[in-house]
């Protein structure tokens, strides 16, 4: 489905060339077609005046020709006779010589006739030729296009062999026509964002028809888990159910609600107090949105008076692993859902050694899961290769990162920071990885964890507006993209009244998102003004909840709770004087690189220099253990970390809503209580 | 005593390392108030059926009945309360027994368990690492 939409979506977009070249032909052939009508008018106008100059009715009898007034014949398949002849009023009264020689009887064999299929002939033969010329012009076209998509194509056949062995949606309802065709709210898209979205509408309505149409084979379910706690489960039986133990002990599904929660499909319209009812593995192409009327993937049309898009993203995947040989393919994986969850685990039974690709949360989220539950198999080996210079690098500050990556080292990753995987290649029933540091890599198995793409592809089709910085589909602070739409989750780009654009991928965003647009497609016309959270869990000494915009690239300023008080002020003013003479003497503006030159080697060991002092220094009391980082936009603070403090976020949202400029943020620091439990 | 040095590319990164004594001292920063997110009784008074609390009652097959039941509660000012409200809790309770894979906790317990805010909200992952 996604391939069709590309492709058409290509089409679309080489085709709109053409047209606009054919307009422009147009407007040229219209230039000669004046010119060309112009001359044909005066024809006509001759025609008229000569004809006018002979008048039909003063025929000089002498001069006639007996031919002229022969008995003429009514056989459709002869030729008019002369216009003169023709034109006259009654030719009945037409004096005419005899004798009537049988001579000018018309032949029996009809010219005409004979003259008529040679046109035939020729206007066949024609026909032919441009068919022919169509049928070549067309294939010309299909090969270049084919041409184009080339890596494409060959992708896609290559992942639905290499995916034989991971399960994949069915559809239920298999027959389409139990899918309502008329509902008062459809949801497009299956996942928590449309789980938080229905249960508003059902709160708000009671009586409400929710009709909800998911590709994924599964009810609603929640992702955090699926890197997290499902991979500390000890009990075989309760992963295979799909439930897992909450970090406190408890224990509980990853399904929102069970399958009773839910009404069929086909009982949605008949049932007298409404309910929710999931199409699962069906997609939405795209929408009429004046119409109000979306198309199934069948071609279905479903009315609705109210929509949501929840479309939500798809994992990306690197373009040396898409244009791989087949047998690679088969050794590597995306990571989003349960059926890759399920792969995973299958896989793991048998692999000895994992590369994860990608430094973010789900990369190193998965290496500190997958290192803990192989603590019991040794011989299992966890690579973490990623391109930054720490792990969570776009996220945490620098020093953080740093000290992260080395938690993770410590659980028995073995990370590879500021190295890109450059070839993959089959050896030995294994994937041999060629390493931007020259050196290769030879793993059983390869977990791509390199972000996502909002699914937007039914925007084009549907006249909806796709940010082309942040990606996703444009709505306003109500979430609303158009009358009666709205875009919620993952997908939508929604404007923050406080921080501006945004569109944010995590899970307490898809439930916060969902819920509005739940509660707005039912009448309340409310912004968005509660700031959504993220977490993160790496390995038993890293958790972190942060709110707001967390970009590394801001500048931040990180109070930690001192571990022991055995600083003096001699070690302070060494330790800040050394920071800063690092700073002057190695450091370059961004704004002045591209003047300076600087040899790899001088910049490693810049990054160096930077890793060794960003250290904490343990005999001066410094501890990353406990903290909150304040990170800045022109001196305001617009997102904030709690790191390994938890519960305080309520203190967090005060300080976001409150938008002020902070001469001293360690005594905004002081009201996180960072040294108490 | 506290200190704080600056690190990260153009030492853009302030660290500061602050001692239980110095955030003893009271802030002197004052944060706005926020407004309070509705529990399950609104300020108003009426309940608020989108309380996370309450789960997938008031949403689920048993919705209408749940709120009939729940609202008459709520509401009831005979003596004791809610002993108006009989027939609709039969009601509710015949509906989910239909229902047994989802009402079959709430089946066992006391009706009057489901009045408490303060569950977890069952649509949140857990955030209790501490207690790990």
């Amino acid at each position: 489905m996604f391939r069709f939409h590309r492709i058409a979506n290509f089409a679309a977009k080489s085709i709109r060339p053409a047209i606009k070249f054919t307009t422009h032909d147009k407007l040229e052939t219209q230039r000669y077609l004046l010119i060309t009508h112009r001359f044909y008018s005066n024809k006509k106008k001759d025609d008229k005046t000569c004809r006018k100059t002979e008048p039909i009715k003063e025929v000089d009898k002498s001069k006639l020709n007996p031919s002229d007034c022969k008995p003429r014949d009514l056989k459709p398949c002869k030729p008019p006779e002369s216009i003169i002849c023709d034109r006259k009023p009654v030719p009945s009264l037409q004096e005419c010589p005899k004798p009537n020689l049988m001579s000018d009887m018309p032949k029996p064999d009809c010219a005409w006739e004979a003259a008529e299929a040679r046109q035939r002939q020729r206007n066949r033969i024609i026909l032919l030729l441009g068919a022919l010329l169509a049928a070549l012009s067309i294939g010309t076209v299909f090969l270049y296009l084919k041409q184009k998509h080339a890596p494409v194509k060959e992708k896609k056949i290559k992942k639905k062999h290499s995916t034989t062995k991971k399960r994949t949606a069915h559809k239920i309802p298999a027959d389409a026509r139990e899918i309502p065709k008329e509902v008062p709210y459809l949801l497009i898209g299956g996942g928590t964002t449309a789980f938080s979205a229905f249960r508003a509408i059902k709160s708000a309505d009671p009586l409400a028809k929710v009709l909800v149409v998911s590709s994924d084979g599964y009810y609603p379910y929640m992702r955090p888990p699926l890197s997290k706690e499902i991979w500390y489960s000890e009990d075989v039986e309760l992963t295979k159910n799909l439930e897992f133990k909450q970090w406190n002990g408890s224990q509980r599904s990853l399904f929102y609600e069970p399958e009773d929660f839910y009404t069929k499909c086909k009982d949605l319209l008949a049932s007298p107090n409404g309910g929710v009812a999931v199409a699962r593995g069906w997609s939405i192409s795209h929408i009429d949105v004046v119409a109000r009327e979306a198309y199934l993937e069948n071609g279905d049309v479903i009315k609705y008076d109210k929509c949501l898009i929840a479309t939500g993203a798809t994992p990306k995947n690197l373009d040396v692993f898409e244009v791989a040989e087949e047998e690679v393919q088969d050794h590597v994986t995306v990571y989003r859902d349960i059926y890759d969850f399920e792969f995973l685990n299958r896989k793991l039974e048998k692999v000895k050694s994992v590369a994860i690709i990608g430094g973010g949360f789900l990369g190193s989220e998965l290496a500190c899961s997958l290192a803990h539950k192989m603590k019991s198999n040794q011989s299992l080996k966890i690579y973490q290769i990623f391109k930054e210079s720490g792990n969570l690098g776009k996220v945490l500050p620098e020093y953080l990162s740093f000290w992260t990556t080395d938690k993770v080292k410590s659980l028995g990753v073995e990370v590879m920071s500021e190295i890109e995987v450059t070839a993959a290649v089959p050896k030995d029933g294994k994937v041999r990885l060629t390493l931007s540091n020259g050196e290769p890599l030879l793993v059983d198995q390869v977990i791509v964890a390199v972000g996502v793409k909002p699914n937007t592809q039914m925007a084009e089709k549907s006249d909806l507006e796709v940010d082309p910085d942040l990606d996703g589909f444009l709505v306003n602070t109500e979430l609303q993209a158009r009358s009666h739409l709205y875009i919620a989750g993952d997908s939508a780009c929604f404007y923050d009244v406080k921080l501006g654009r945004r569109r944010v991928e995590h899970h307490d965003h898809a439930v916060i998102s969902g819920r509005l647009a739940g509660e707005n497609m039912t009448g309340a016309a409310k912004p968005y003004l509660h700031q959504s959270m993220f977490w993160s869990d790496l390995g038993p000494d890293v958790g972190f909840e942060a709110i707001g915009i967390v970009d590394s690239k801001l500048p931040t300023v990180g109070v930690f709770a001192k571990a022991t008080d055995r600083d003096n002020p001699k070690a302070l003013v060494t330790t800040t004087d050394e920071g800063l003479r690092a700073s002057s003497e190695d450091e370059i503006p961004d704004e002045c690189k591209k003047f300076v030159s600087k040899s790899a080697e001088a910049q490693k060991k810049t990054l160096e220099k930077r890793k060794a002092l960003s250290k904490p220094r343990e005999g001066d009391g410094e501890d990353f253990g406990k903290g909150i980082i304040f990170y800045l936009r022109d001196d305001i603070v617009v997102g904030i970390m709690l790191w390994n403090v938890f519960n305080r976020m309520q203190v967090a949202r005060q300080v976001l809503q409150d938008e002020k400029k902070y001469d001293d943020l360690n005594e905004v620091a002081k009201l996180f209580n960072i040294h108490e439990e | 005593m506290s200190h704080c040095r600056r690190v990260g590319p153009r030492n853009k990164d302030i660290i500061i390392f602050a001692t239980a004594e110095d955030h003893k001292v009271p802030s002197t920063v004052k944060l706005p108030e926020l407004e309070p997110q509705p529990g399950l009784i609104l300020p108003n008074g009426e309940i608020n059926w989108n309380c996370p609390c309450l789960g997938g009652m008031a949403t689920g097959p048993c919705g209408v009945e749940f709120r009939n039941a729940f609202s008459c509660f709520h509401y009831s000012t005979a003596e004791p309360k809610g002993s108006d409200c009989f027939e609709l809790f039969k009601t509710m309770q015949n509906c989910m027994k239909q229902y047994p894979t989802l009402y079959s906790k709430d089946l066992g317990e006391d009706e009057e368990n489901i009045n408490m805010p303060d569950q977890p909200m069952p649509d949140e992952p857990s955030r209790t690492k501490t207690q790990q």
